[in-house]
């Protein structure tokens, strides 16, 4: 790999690097495979990410025009999105017909399906890194929003829909305008017993739900730095979240020890080549953005939704805010159905609010330090009885590690579930939904009116908040809990 | 995908910023494998109550919108999931045409996909656009995507931006596959040069 621009490179292959070129140009121009005045980019893609969900009409749309997957060895698909997380067959025939079309059209197409019980299902968004398929420098698509976790490792990782699915599939490119470019800089450091999740929370309700359209974004700082990879995804997967299709951070050490050794990550000299060409992943100084912004995470507290949208979020030591106090009309119309659905009332305190249900699970905090952190908070606690508490792996590999680490045990006894891998109550699209009018603390991403069921009410958190949520019925602060800080995650 | 040119039509209004495509069209309608018959569920949670009833409070349940085949809404329209069902509910619940202020990014893409056509205002031409609306007898708009503009019965006239080559595919309802395969000497050259590296 050859980190230059595309015209450059191909017409003088001895061209140096040019300088000032940022993280997202450097990844853009090494896929470039057509790039003519007043039309969008064709943009070579190195990784199509498959579910049951938004695959199967593009299938059929091959078969219609008797198009073959182009790059069947650049195409990995499993199940996630609506199998059930209890043992035994699939009840629903709809889901059923789904998931039996992606296994048809997997064996048909000739693309490696990660199915339920080969030991290597879970989310899409789980499977890419843990397998090592995600990498940096790669352009990386699914028809799946939240592919926006793969940005983690530099990778340039966004979701598409299912015209765009069968395009990728039949071309292995997609059409694509340059995007803007945003640094969203996390500044300070992350005080004790907060997260990956209250910082993208912060975040979001400091920039709004739309503050990234049109852009992808950067994210720099040393707070991000200092997080782990596992924690980095929960930041990436809810860049779409605030708009940004896609976010980047330059690839280092942490990426680097994450990825080695990984099934599909290079191995040996290709490994040692891979690494020197990855470390040249960084914006160069003097690169330029077209926006900046700069998010100070000193004064962060753990985070909590009450809305119907990721920026509708507040402390949890503060409490519901009130529609009047928003200066756009919009903004008030929309918190006062906000409350509405919520079933909340302005200034009522955030650790007031009882819950029925609490989901641990989904593409932003299902890996194995999600549910390490959440079971250091549940460890020889009991779930409140007004409580359903249900702990959903993101995938058969994090399962097993739980498992083995006894977390499954501590979740046991203290009176949750322990499901199998899947997106689950994140969408609902399985059996795993919530009742209309019942309250639940999520570690997901979404809180729109009806995602985890029809009239069901979402409150997003951190898994450690959604953990002590479980144990005493109400929203708490995670920090009044223990005297030592909660290990971050 | 058919060709596109001018839509002059009824109009509705949904005056509400960051409507996201989980309400465009629920999860529940996603395990269908088709391509097709999902404007019956579009905003289905919002159109309906849990019995099955209209919502007569819903905007687009209004008589005056009824047969609307272009949607004037809030600002960050289709945000949220990727979901290409949302944009295949619309046009099958008959809209061509939605103008907002904003748009989510993926929606856009799936939109124009499809061949719906994404007319991005400024807010308060927006607003201005909604306050033209006859709210008891329902009102036209013509949108004109050659001369790439808005124009109200009264004969007010909003041009807006639109990406020529998008533009050029939908008034000639070209199919992007198809286009992108007459670049695959392109595409083969690109994989030769990455493999030799």
């Amino acid at each position: 790999m050859r980190l230059q621009p595309r015209a450059a490179w191909q017409d003088f292959p001895e061209w140096p690097l040019v300088a000032g070129r940022s993280l997202l140009e450097k990844v853009w121009d090494l896929h470039v495979v057509r790039d003519e005045p007043g039309e969008p980019t064709l943009l070579y893609i190195d990784l199509h990410l498959v579910h049951e969900v938004t695959s199967p009409q593009a299938f059929e749309g091959l078969r219609l025009a008797g198009r073959r997957v182009r790059r069947p060895d650049l195409t990995v698909a499993t199940m996630d999105h609506n199998v059930p997380t209890l043992p035994g067959p699939v009840t629903d025939p709809m889901a059923k017909a789904q998931l039996d079309a992606l296994r048809a059209n997997c064996e048909e197409f000739g693309v490696e399906l990660h199915g339920t019980g080969s030991g290597r299902e879970g989310i899409v968004h789980v499977i890419g890194p843990e397998l090592g398929l995600t990498q940096p420098g790669k352009t990386i698509v699914c028809g799946d929003s939240h592919t926006s976790t793969h940005g983690a490792f530099g990778a340039l990782a966004f979701g598409i829909g299912t015209s765009e699915v069968e395009h990728v599939l039949a071309t292995q490119t997609l059409n694509q305008q340059r995007p803007k470019a945003m640094l969203l800089e996390f500044q300070g450091d992350l005080p004790p017993g907060l997260t990956a999740k209250d910082m993208i929370l912060g975040a979001i309700g400091q920039v709004g739900v739309a503050g990234g359209v049109g852009y992808v974004v950067e994210y720099a700082g040393e707070a991000i730095r200092a997080l782990s990879m596992e924690q980095r995804m929960t930041i990436f997967n809810m860049t779409i979240e605030w708009g940004a299709r896609a976010g980047l951070i330059a690839p280092d050490e942490t990426t680097f020890s994450y990825l080695e050794d990984r099934p599909h990550a290079p191995q040996g000299e290709d490994w040692l080549r891979a690494v020197a060409e990855w470390r040249q992943l960084a914006s160069d100084p003097g690169s330029t953005y077209d926006t900046h912004v700069v998010v100070d995470v000193t004064e962060l507290a753990p985070q909590v939704t009450w809305g119907t949208n990721p920026g509708m979020v507040v402390p949890v030591t503060s409490s519901v805010p009130d529609p009047k106090s928003f200066t756009d009309s919009d903004d008030r119309d929309a918190a006062e159905r906000a409350l509405t659905y919520m079933g909340l009332r302005a200034g009522q305190p955030i650790e007031e609010i009882t819950v029925d249900r609490v989901f641990i699970g989904s593409c932003t905090n299902s890996r194995i330090e999600d549910l390490r952190a959440a079971a250091e908070i549940v460890r020889g606690g009991t779930v409140d009885p007004r409580v359903t508490a249900l702990v959903v792996p993101g995938s058969a590999q994090v399962r097993r590690q739980a498992e083995s680490e006894g977390l499954d045990q501590v979740f046991l006894d203290a009176g949750f579930e322990w499901r199998l891998a899947g997106c689950s109550m994140c969408l609902g699209m399985n059996p795993d939904v919530l009742a209309p009018g019942e309250r639940c603390a999520s570690t997901s991403n979404r809180n729109f009116e009806g995602r985890q069921g029809r009239g069901g009410r979402t409150h997003l958190v951190s898994p450690q908040m959604a953990a002590a949520a479980a144990l005493h019925g109400h929203f708490v602060d995670v920090r009044a809990l223990a005297a030592e800080p909660v290990a971050a995650s | 995908m058919k060709a596109i040119s001018e839509v002059s039509a009824r109009v509705a209004v949904l005056d509400r910023p960051d409507v996201d495509t989980d309400q465009i069209i629920p999860k529940q309608f996603l395990k269908r494998i088709e391509r097709t018959g999902y404007g019956q569920y579009a905003f289905f949670d919002w159109r309906f109550d849990e019995d099955g009833n209209e919502r007569p409070g819903f905007e687009l349940n209004q008589p005056q919108f009824a047969g609307a085949r272009i949607l004037l809404a809030g600002r960050n329209f289709g945000c949220g999931s990727s979901r290409e069902h949302a944009a295949w509910a619309l046009q099958d619940a008959g809209f061509d045409v939605v103008i907002a202020p904003s748009f989510g990014d993926i929606f856009r893409s799936n939109a124009a996909k499809v061949g719906i056509v994404i007319v991005q205002l400024p807010e308060d031409q927006v607003k201005e656009l909604m306050e033209s609306v006859d709210l008891d007898r329902g009102s036209d708009l013509t949108v004109d995507l050659e001369a790439l503009t808005v124009s109200t019965p009264e004969g007010k006239v909003f041009p807006f931006a639109f990406d020529a080559s998008a533009r050029y595919r939908l008034l000639n309802g070209l199919d992007d596959i198809d286009l992108t395969l007459t670049h695959e000497a392109e595409i083969t050259a690109y994989e030769t040069a990455r493999a030799t590296r």
